[in-house]
């Protein structure tokens, strides 16, 4: 085989990666869609401050501390105590349980029974106030995770597949964090779907995403589902704001990932867990070989953005409904 | 007291169908135009124009034409930007290419050919709906972005890949390049708003804006009844992206001068308009107007009280500034989820009984 | 029902209150369009900071400039045209001297606008490059040097460490996918065509932190060297994944946007060995900064977090504080009058001489090249030097001193790029009376430029015989 077809192989396999880290943000959207047919525009930004909270606590911030400088004249930053890694996660955690619970009762609370764009616009100001808040709180400079997660290109994997293509082939390249994530990615999928089978609540979950009427009548709180989904789409944003924020330091821009979730959920539809990581793998792969094959070479490159995005919208013109969304049954 | 209908008899259907039935709304009506055209002029200052009035007047065109795709139509759009970016690019090509066409041929050609592009976008919405439909247009959105970004010739092979607006002049008076005065470009923007506006709302209440809401309100419902869907939401896409290419033009050449696709013409500029439809009033034309002055105005006030009279440092009040925005957008949504126009409605139910409410 | 019509009072109250409070134009002013906030944050912070501290120095030091006190308005732009804009038209009023959008988009906008106003912008570094022809662009300044001299200067290093032959080796160009990225592009198609390297583009979009697949690139291709037109977000990426690829770091060098200590302490000690192009010192080992210590810092008077001192960006901020402050002495001796208006100010940075005398006596030795503006050429002499960052030591170390650029190949695109803007945009180039280009021209151009000036001469001869 040639060198040339071996690094399409890896291009596919970096591509595969890559839809993993995509499926992690469109995860979070799916819940909140399921449950209760949000589109949750702030997922993104769930995940930056999610990062920004780790980082925080880990490091001992004074959360406002440019703040409270400025209005009381003091100079403070920092505790000066540094949280484990492990306890720093579970405190996060917490505050995005707290976080779920305070969107609840503020937001979604009053906008019980409004058009799904009502609250697609509401999730969006939601966006808007955790950005600033959240740079209020934390400050805006670029921060880095540090919860021990390799990086860097894997020697292993480099030296032993170097055989594969002669001379010109120097062994497949893959990130050692993309293949963490990969890990963790599986190890989350699982358990949420373990979660959802087999336990009360999961259960409930699954009762409220098929029929609300038919959940409320049997007894299932909804308001009680919405904060638990909340929380759990607070986890996953943790899960995926610690992964990119490995990758490039937690900095604003971090809330941008929102953006490269939304064609994985077009293609796997709103409401599919399996479509999540199904449609983000489909994307990673064809954005990644399509720039690879055509856009690098022909069209100039920096394709990967539009190209995801007309992926998705050609599948659409087949499956309206996403690959895994449940059938649109129109009546009058 | 004066505000009331009681006693302004109709006497033909003409009158009756007019768009202010009331004889207040239509006075008011008349004042807020000679303000506009005859009292702002001459008061306008440069911070004012380019602060307040250009991206109101210009945020207002690109407002009626989400309004009429999302609000009148049902179809959401995240494509704005795109569609915007496609008025300017257009604008700078025929202002280019034709040194000799007038200005406000090379704004509206540059309409027209958003509105083509916009239908050829526009396409999948026959099959495509909600959600889906909106995720889609960020396909158009991040294309255009990038093709403009990527194709010399649509900079006209310049090194940065900037477009600049050259001079151009109606009457003798400069309308684009660096040496405007405020009132003229000012009344160049706001001409083209009051006809676009009055036009789009005698769109809205004829035939077609009919036909459109049919399909908002029920597809099938309205397919069954006769609308044809093709035509509906083709005209729809066609004629909402000729107000936003209009929009875009005048942002680049009237507004900003110049222009770097990617930073000018993002995706944030999608989500802008769509705020100021929401929270203006979907299928409203004033709702359009007062979403975009709200966020326009909303943000240069903040600023100005947190920076100018506060004394706050700038990025404290810029993050106050976010955090204050989003949290209205959701009090707004949560008291009066039919916008600003909603509320206006109700002021004006209001004003009719007063002050015997009972 | 209460609460919506309170809601509609307050926002009728809201839309009816005073807009900008415009104070008294006693003090000369200098407006900070900067950033610290949005995605480029990171990099805006220290430069803001370093502008400011270096005027509140001048303030509490000398007691201004010329006896008048300097006035600093911060304006936050957020890397955004439009808010660029509205800062602009929000403090021009105030009696602005001088603009430094550090934004080439920002730039662009207020080009036309400061011809307009006669407000001078300077753009240092960064903006519209043919800028450097002050012919054409009156009243906008990119000394001391700008986008072309850097990608000049980055083949410059590489013709030097590889003994002036670099024919058959291929350079890599990753860039920010807008107009300040695609700056160096056409300067390195020329310089490859008399370099006989080859290049290869490598476009990335913003905000940048995905950049898998151009890296992958490179590994694949392997080209000797790699540089970089990135910002914020974008340059720690690169140089991550640069890292991930085991790429060589010393053939790696990024232009001055891209070589600050926020690009590479995010990787750590693989960042070791990178480089990157700089037309300053950097560290903080100066003796301006006994002085800031003493007059600014200690008193509690750092700008923002006061954590940014000596940073690359705080000292180019700084830089860009000096520049302006020495303009303005310059204007007012000009002048002769302390309160000077843009107009002068203008004259002043025209006029501008920095001296390796006037560094020293300024607390900057070595700062900074020697270098004078003037009437043709507002870009100044485009030197750089090559900086190294030592993971170790935490620090960047000067690997270079300040050498030329290829202004044979700068000048004329220089030439070629303002002549089509003045063209389309309908300017009369000025008549500059010095040799401001020269420097950059061909003998047979000075000749032929000789020859016209000549003609115009015996022309002005017979009119003022006719009369």
């Amino acid at each position: 085989m040639p060198a040339e077809f071996w690094y399409g192989v890896e291009v596919l396999l970096n591509g595969l990666m890559a839809g993993v880290m995509y499926s992690l943000v469109a995860l979070g959207f799916v819940l909140i869609f399921k449950a209760s047919g949000i589109f949750n525009y702030a997922q993104g930004v769930m995940a930056l401050f999610a990062a920004q909270t780790l980082v925080g606590i880990q490091t001992g911030q004074i959360p406002f501390a440019h703040i409270i400088n400025v209005v009381l004249g003091t100079d403070v930053h920092h505790f000066g105590w540094h949280v484990p890694a492990l306890l720093g996660l579970v405190l996060a955690l917490v505050v995005m349980i707290v976080f779920a619970i305070l969107v609840e009762k503020l937001v979604l609370k009053h906008l019980v029974n409004q058009e799904p764009i009502i609250l697609f616009m509401a999730t969006i100001g939601l966006a808007y106030f955790m950005e600033g808040f959240g740079e209020l709180m934390w400050g805006a400079d670029v921060k880095r995770i540090e919860i021990g997660l390799p990086q860097g290109g894997n020697a292993w994997v480099e030296e032993n597949t170097a055989f594969l293509g002669g001379e010109d082939f120097y062994g497949f390249y893959l990130d050692t964090l993309d293949i963490v994530a990969t890990l963790i990615a599986v190890a989350l999928v699982t358990s949420l779907v373990l979660f959802s089978q087999y336990t009360k609540t999961g259960r409930a979950l699954r009762a409220v995403a098929d029929d609300h009427q038919a959940a409320l009548s049997v007894g299932i709180s909804l308001r009680t589902i919405w904060v638990i989904v909340w929380s759990i789409a607070g986890f996953v944003a943790l899960v995926a704001g610690v992964m990119w924020g490995a990758k490039s330091g937690v900095q604003f821009s971090l809330s941008l990932i929102a953006l490269k979730a939304l064609p994985v959920l077009m293609l796997g539809g709103f409401t599919s867990i399996p479509g999540a990581i199904i449609g983000g793998l489909i994307i990673g792969v064809g954005e990644k070989m399509f720039e690879f094959l055509i856009g690098a070479p022909f069209l100039g490159g920096a394709t990967e953005n539009w190209f995801a995005y007309m992926l998705a919208l050609i599948f659409l013109i087949f499956r309206p409904q996403g690959l895994f969304g449940e059938k649109i049954i129109e009546r009058v | 007291m004066i505000y009331r209908e009681v006693g302004d008899f109709k006497t033909t259907y003409r009158a009756d169908g007019q768009t202010f039935p009331i004889w207040f709304d239509r006075i008011r009506y008349y004042v807020v135009l000679l303000i506009a055209f005859c009292v702002v002029p001459f008061i306008i200052n440069d911070y004012w124009l380019n602060a307040v009035l250009l991206p109101f007047l210009i945020y207002a065109i690109a407002a009626i034409g989400l309004n009429i795709l999302t609000g009148y139509c049902g179809q959401v759009s995240l494509g704005t930007g795109g569609f915007m970016a496609v008025g300017a690019y257009s604008c700078y090509k025929l202002m280019t290419g034709f040194p000799d066409l007038n200005i406000m041929f090379c704004v509206l050609l540059s309409g027209v050919i958003t509105a083509l592009v916009g239908m050829l976008f526009g396409l999948p919405s026959l099959r495509i709906k909600g959600f889906y439909l909106a995720v889609a247009t960020l396909a158009a959105q991040f294309f255009l972005v990038w093709l403009f970004n990527k194709v010399a010739w649509f900079y006209n092979y310049s090194a940065s890949g900037q477009i600049t607006a050259p001079e151009r002049t109606i009457f003798g008076y400069r309308i684009t390049g660096a040496e405007t005065s405020a009132p003229v470009t000012y009344l160049f923007c706001l001409v083209l708003v009051v006809i676009l506006a009055i036009v789009a709302r005698n769109l809205t209440r004829g035939h077609l804006g009919r036909s459109w809401m049919a399909i908002r309100d029920m597809d099938i419902a309205a397919e069954i009844i006769g609308v044809n869907p093709l035509k509906a939401k083709l005209t729809a896409f066609g004629i909402s992206s000729f107000y936003i290419g209009v929009a875009g033009a005048l942002l680049f050449a009237v507004y900003l001068g110049a222009v770097e696709v990617g930073e000018v013409f993002g995706i944030q500029k999608s989500f802008l308009v769509l705020f100021m439809i929401i929270i203006g009033g979907l299928g409203s034309i004033f709702g359009s107007f007062a979403g975009a002055a709200f966020m326009v105005l909303l943000p240069v006030l903040l600023k100005n009280v947190l920076v100018g009279t506060l004394g706050w440092p700038t990025d404290i009040a810029t993050h106050l500034e976010f955090a204050i925005v989003g949290a209205l957008i959701i009090v707004f949504l949560i008291l009066e989820p039919h916008g600003l126009a909603q509320l206006w409605r109700i002021i004006k139910e209001k004003l009719r009984l007063w002050p015997f409410p009972h | 029902m209460k609460l919506k019509t309170l809601t509609a009072m307050t926002l009728v109250a809201a839309m009816a209150a005073p807009f900008a409070a415009t104070p008294a134009l006693a003090d000369l002013v200098f407006p900070s369009l900067s950033y610290r906030t949005g995605p480029y944050a990171a990099n805006g912070i220290p430069f803001a900071d370093g502008y400011e501290d270096y005027f509140k120095l001048i303030n509490a030091r000398d007691g201004g400039i010329g006896g008048e006190r300097i006035k600093v308005i911060e304006c936050e732009t957020g890397y955004n045209t439009e808010k660029g804009v509205e800062c602009y038209e929000s403090t021009k009023g105030q009696g602005a001297l001088v603009y430094q959008p550090l934004s080439t988009g920002i730039t662009y906008q207020l080009i036309p606008k400061s011809a307009a106003d006669g407000i001078p912008l300077h753009t240092m570094g960064y903006g519209r490059t043919s800028a450097a022809n002050g012919a054409v662009f009156n009243t906008v300044f990119n000394y001391p040097a700008n986008y072309w001299n850097g990608a000049s200067a980055v083949v410059n290093h590489l013709l030097d460490v590889n003994d002036g032959d670099i024919k058959g080796k291929t350079l890599a160009l990753v860039y920010h996918n807008s107009a300040y990225g695609k700056e160096p592009i056409r300067t390195l198609e020329e310089l490859s065509k008399k370099h006989g390297f080859k290049l290869t583009l490598l476009p990335v979009d913003h905000p940048g932190q995905e950049q898998k697949s151009q890296w992958l690139q490179i590994r694949r291709e392997k080209p000797d060297f790699v540089t970089m037109w990135g910002w914020g977000v974008m340059n720690a990426t690169a140089i991550q994944e640069a890292a991930n690829i085991r790429y060589p770091m010393e053939n790696f060098i990024g232009v001055w946007w891209s070589g600050s200590e926020n690009d590479v302490r995010p990787v750590g000690d693989k960042a070791d060995g990178y480089k990157a192009i700089n037309f300053h010192g950097v560290g903080d080992d100066y003796p301006v900064y006994d002085d800031l210590e003493k007059y600014v810092y200690s008193k509690g008077d750092a700008t923002g977090a006061g954590d940014q001192k000596g940073t690359v960006l705080y000292n180019r901020g700084m830089y860009a504080a000096m520049l302006a402050v020495e303009a303005a002495k310059n204007a007012q001796k000009i002048h002769d009058t302390a309160k000077i208006t843009p107009a002068m100010m203008r004259d002043g940075m025209e006029a501008l001489e920095i001296t390796e005398g006037k560094m020293a006596d300024l607390g900057l030795p070595n700062f900074g090249p020697s270098f004078s503006v003037s009437c043709a050429n507002h870009g100044g002499p485009g030197l750089a030097s090559v900086n190294q960052w030592d993971a170790k030591a935490g620090e960047w170390k000067e690997i270079s001193s300040y050498s030329e650029s290829d202004m044979d190949v700068i000048g004329a695109l220089i030439n070629a790029d303002s002549t089509a803007f003045a063209k389309e945009s309908g300017i009369t180039p000025r008549e500059c009376a010095d040799d401001g280009v020269m420097a950059s021209m061909s003998k047979d151009d000075i000749m032929s430029e000789i020859e016209a000036i000549k003609a115009r001469l015996g022309e002005l001869l017979k009119a003022a015989e006719a009369l």
